[in-house]
């Protein structure tokens, strides 16, 4: 006969002030097998818990039901307050009738009745509680960094100084990503290329780090602590050891007519290129889709020019398997291509280009050498039109409705810049909010407009033609109450971010859930904000949502910091609630094997004592491996003989929960 | 006031359109080519209509001098569709009026081999109820 | 929501399976954010919708639910995978057995809920209560020797 305590929190006036947190804690105390039942301000504080842990001693409780908030927030904190008084965590069960009553509920009557079905539930599946102890598995202390952006790079670094090894997975054919392709940073202007390159060498060089450039992630299995991955090295036909990285090669390629990806197609590049000149590591490679040698079998110039030797147009991908403690998500982002506004004329007019194209532009390593040319003729423009929110903030087909955070602050960033070179540039820029949180944000983009005499409209653009060899901008100037014609040499899109195009199938192969935009979801978005709800995935950068490079080095060091505390950790104690399979009734069928996603269920022949003169019988029986099993219970159901259940999750505590809440 | 709330809710449902969800990017009246002619903006029919502020909307100029070319509707970024407001405006004045200022039979006599079709279709909207 | 005098008295009972992952965090998020949906609904937490077997619903059914509905991640973004594929595939079987035997298969529904979607998991509570309030009284499968 069960002993069971209930404890009903008010969460200050959370859940008190549409629940009757008495009446529920007086009809849960007349339910069967509850002994004690109270009601106390705050469950979760110390006092609380001690109030659970006194009651469990002094009543000598075998089970606990909890009303309370969600248990996805503090069903860790009450089972180790239960532990603490020594009943098995597990005996356990929370009522949530925050969430999913107090807060959306007004009517105190209709809450206070709900509540007390809720409680009710729990305590029918309480009664049918097991004691049950986690298995340990033991925590493959290596990481994974996925993508070597800034967010990958800082994570990498942190977690390598910590003493373990780091392995960055990187698609391009070096480590830095966006931040690379920037010229200068808001709101200190500092240059981009001079904080981020030490980083890259940094992390190329340090002996805890391992790169894999110019590969990706094939597929994923395991579990937090015990990952395995294989990763496809895609063939350079560069051998990365003999490489000098002397750029012979590439300056002798007589294919220099592919788009340089680098300089957001800007300029051309050749068949075999370093993307960069601080390119780490610092190894071409050959763009097969380009090159003659691949096309037509003649030309090998690269090879004739290699003094070292490293050209090699017989290597092929490789696949290289790995464990993993951890893995960190840092894919990053990319700018939309915004074709789909075709009154911008993006699409039409050279002399339209998106902020990442500026960017380009205006830096030094760019194609016109830091000169602000337009790519139309190459004069320099006089007069620019900066539009804002281009893609952001919508809810068309065509658009992204959150808003991309950096493009305000980009904006001013590209004025100021403008305006220093060249003081004789007029700059117009349409905005609909001015959106500058931040250390010095708003001071910096007020220096654009009272220093620096940038022209901000509040208004947005509605058309862009040509008229005479100039952009004609026509636009709004809503505090005027005007339609205006502006004449422009150029125009610069502030079109929206997006997150990498890689970032769904990796979300899938490690179940790490993402948003409807395609960012990955984080566990808490207040108190879990690195962390992804699969347990060892973690967030860093972009990846997450749009944030500006402070928040992603803050947030890189963030998601370093909990892979640290998790290989730190020689075991992890593991989820008991598993399927377990009564041997008595399995028939050997082999369907719940069929179905299991992680191979958990193997079959052995056992012997059982049989009435009759044979006395003994062997049988096939499944068998289920508890470290792997993750207790998703797809078993469960397929099982014909219901010799297949799920602890915690029991048939029997659903069913008595469907009974308690249809009562 | 209930009136004029009524009024509100009643072009509303005509329209459609939730004026809440315009954030005041001004895009429509950006895009607007007859902005010059109106004496109201597509912008601001959004805010007026929402504040309840019509009686000046249907005495002015402008729910006539929109070419309903839904050029606003279709870049809106929020899909509030500025166009549907107006023409819900001109509605409401037509139809206290009670009558069509356009008849199929006149459309023959109307058409020019430069005509738009669209614009033979914008006419039927604008002048019928 | 309009709803009929008559439909306005009955109060429904409904079941709403949620897996872990997905739906049991958009239901908290939906609370987080104060979108209120009906006191009839009543969340039972599963690991992942493949856990529940159609016996659980028809359990519910017999002792008097009015309306049980399943939730789950999107298809492809389950946390075990492939388990929403399994509760497809039963639920669907469930439903035309339930409709064979005359049942109103309005009455069960599955619906995909992730955990940012708060709104979309009230929207789809609200929803179905409505549709089972137009269906009433849940009597076809009721148990009688269940009721007291």
């Amino acid at each position: 006969m069960h002993k069971i305590g209930v404890f009903v929190c008010w969460c200050g006036s959370n859940i008190a002030a549409t629940v009757d947190v008495k009446a529920v804690a007086e009809a849960a105390s007349k339910e069967p097998c509850v002994v004690y039942a109270t009601d106390y301000q705050y469950m979760c504080s110390e006092s609380g818990q001690n109030l659970i842990i006194d009651a469990i001693k002094e009543h000598n409780l075998t089970g606990v039901v909890i009303c309370s908030c969600s248990p996805r927030m503090h069903e860790t904190t009450f089972r180790k307050a239960a532990q603490k008084a020594g009943l098995n965590p597990y005996m356990v069960e929370i009522a949530n009738i925050r969430e999913q009553c107090s807060w959306i509920h007004k009517d105190m009557a209709e809450a206070t009745a709900k509540a007390i079905v809720l409680a009710r539930a729990a305590i029918a599946k309480v009664q049918l509680n097991k004691p049950l102890i986690a298995g340990e598995s033991e925590v493959t202390k290596r990481c994974l960094v996925i993508g070597g952006g800034i967010a990958g790079i800082q994570t990498a670094l942190d977690v390598a100084e910590a003493g373990f090894p780091v392995d960055i997975v990187e698609k391009k054919p070096t480590i830095g990503g966006k931040m690379a392709q920037l010229d200068k940073t808001f709101p200190t202007l500092d240059c981009a290329a001079c904080i981020l390159t030490p980083r890259m060498v940094e992390a190329g060089a340090h002996e805890n780090i391992t790169l894999h450039t110019y590969s990706e992630v094939e597929e994923v299995s395991g579990f937090v602590g015990n990952f395995t991955v294989k990763i496809r090295k895609k063939a350079r036909k560069v051998k990365m050891d003999l490489c000098t990285g002397c750029g012979l090669c590439t300056e002798k390629c007589p294919m220099k007519k592919q788009p340089n990806e680098f300089n957001m197609g800007l300029d051309k590049r050749g068949a075999i290129y370093i993307p960069f000149a601080q390119a780490v590591p610092k190894v071409p490679v050959i763009d097969v889709e380009a090159c003659l040698k691949f096309k037509t079998g003649k030309c090998g110039i690269c090879s004739k020019v290699c003094t070292a030797g490293a050209i090699d147009y017989e290597q092929q991908d490789e696949i290289i398997e790995q464990k993993y403690g951890a893995i960190v998500l840092a894919t990053g982002f990319d700018q939309i291509k915004p074709t789909k506004f075709g009154e911008l004329g993006y699409s039409q007019y050279p002399d339209v280009v998106t902020s990442l194209e500026y960017e380009r532009l205006m830096n030094a390593a760019g194609p016109t050498k830091g000169h602000l040319l337009r790519p139309s003729d190459g004069k320099p423009p006089k007069e620019i039109v900066f539009v804002q929110c281009v893609g952001s903030r919508g809810q068309s087909c065509r658009d992204k409705s959150y808003c991309s955070k950096v493009c305000c602050m980009y904006t001013a960033k590209h004025a100021i810049l403008t305006k220093d070179h060249y003081p004789d540039t007029n700059i117009h820029v349409f905005y609909i909010d001015e959106r500058t949180p931040g250390k010095n944000f708003d001071e910096f983009y007020r220096r654009a407009v009272e220093q620096y005499g940038v022209d901000y409209i509040k208004g947005q653009v509605g058309k862009v033609y040509e008229e005479n060899g100039k952009l004609m901008v026509q636009g709004s100037d809503l505090l005027a109450n005007e339609q205006i014609t502006l004449a422009a040499d150029m125009v610069v899109l502030a079109a929206a971010i997006e997150p990498d195009k890689t970032a769904r199938s990796l979300g899938t192969m490690l179940t790490a859930s993402m948003d409807t935009n395609d960012f990955f979801t984080e566990a808490h978005a207040k108190l879990r904000p690195v962390e992804s709800p699969t347990a060892g995935v973690f967030l860093s950068g972009m990846c997450q949502g749009p944030k500006d490079i402070p928040e992603t080095v803050s947030q890189a060091g963030a998601a370093a910091v909990k892979v640290i505390g998790l290989l730190t950790k020689d075991k992890l104690l593991g989820n008991p609630c598993v399927a377990h399979s009564d041997e008595m009734l399995c028939n050997g069928c082999s369907q719940c094997a069929r179905v299991c996603p992680y191979g958990a269920i193997t079959y052995v022949d056992k012997e059982f004592r049989v009435p009759g003169p044979k006395r003994v019988e062997t049988r096939r029986v499944a068998v289920v491996n508890e470290a792997v099993c993750q207790g998703c219970g797809a078993c469960t159901v397929t099982c014909p003989s219901t010799a297949m259940d799920l602890k915690g999750f029991s048939n029997r505590q659903i069913m008595s929960e469907v009974d308690a809440i249809c009562k | 006031m209930s009136s004029v709330n009524n009024e509100r809710e009643e072009i509303l449902r005509m329209s459609g359109v939730d004026p809440t969800k315009c954030m005041k990017c001004g895009k429509c009246s950006g895009t607007c080519p007859a902005f010059d002619a109106m004496e109201y903006h597509p912008h601001q029919f959004v805010s007026m209509v929402n504040k309840g502020n019509i009686e000046p909307l249907k005495q002015s100029n402008a729910i006539w001098q929109c070419l309903s070319c839904f050029a606003c509707m279709e870049r809106c970024p929020r899909d509030v569709k500025p166009a549907k407001l107006i023409e819900a405006v001109r509605l409401t004045v037509i139809r206290e009026q009670g009558m069509n200022h356009l008849e199929s039979e006149n459309v023959p006599c109307m058409l020019d081999p430069e005509l738009p079709q669209q614009a033979i279709v914008s006419a039927f909207r604008k002048y019928s109820k | 929501m309009q709803v009929n005098e008559s439909s306005k008295e009955f109060k429904p009972c409904i079941v709403a399976f949620c897996c872990n992952w997905c739906s049991y965090a958009g239901a908290d998020l939906a609370g987080s954010n104060r979108l209120s949906y009906p006191a009839d609904v009543k969340i039972i937490r599963v690991p992942c919708s493949c856990r529940v077997n159609p016996l659980f619903i028809l359990r519910a059914f017999q002792r008097g639910a009015d309306g049980v509905i399943l939730c789950g991640c999107h298809p492809g973004d389950c946390h075990y995978t492939t388990g929403n594929y399994y509760a497809r595939r039963r639920m669907t079987m469930l439903f035309s057995m339930l409709d064979y035997l005359g049942i109103e298969k309005e009455r069960t529904r599955v619906e995909w809920v992730s955990a940012a979607e708060g709104a979309k998991f009230a929207a789809t509570m609200n929803d179905f209560i409505s549709t089972v309030q137009s269906l009433g009284e849940n009597r076809k499968l009721r148990d009688l020797r269940c009721k007291e």
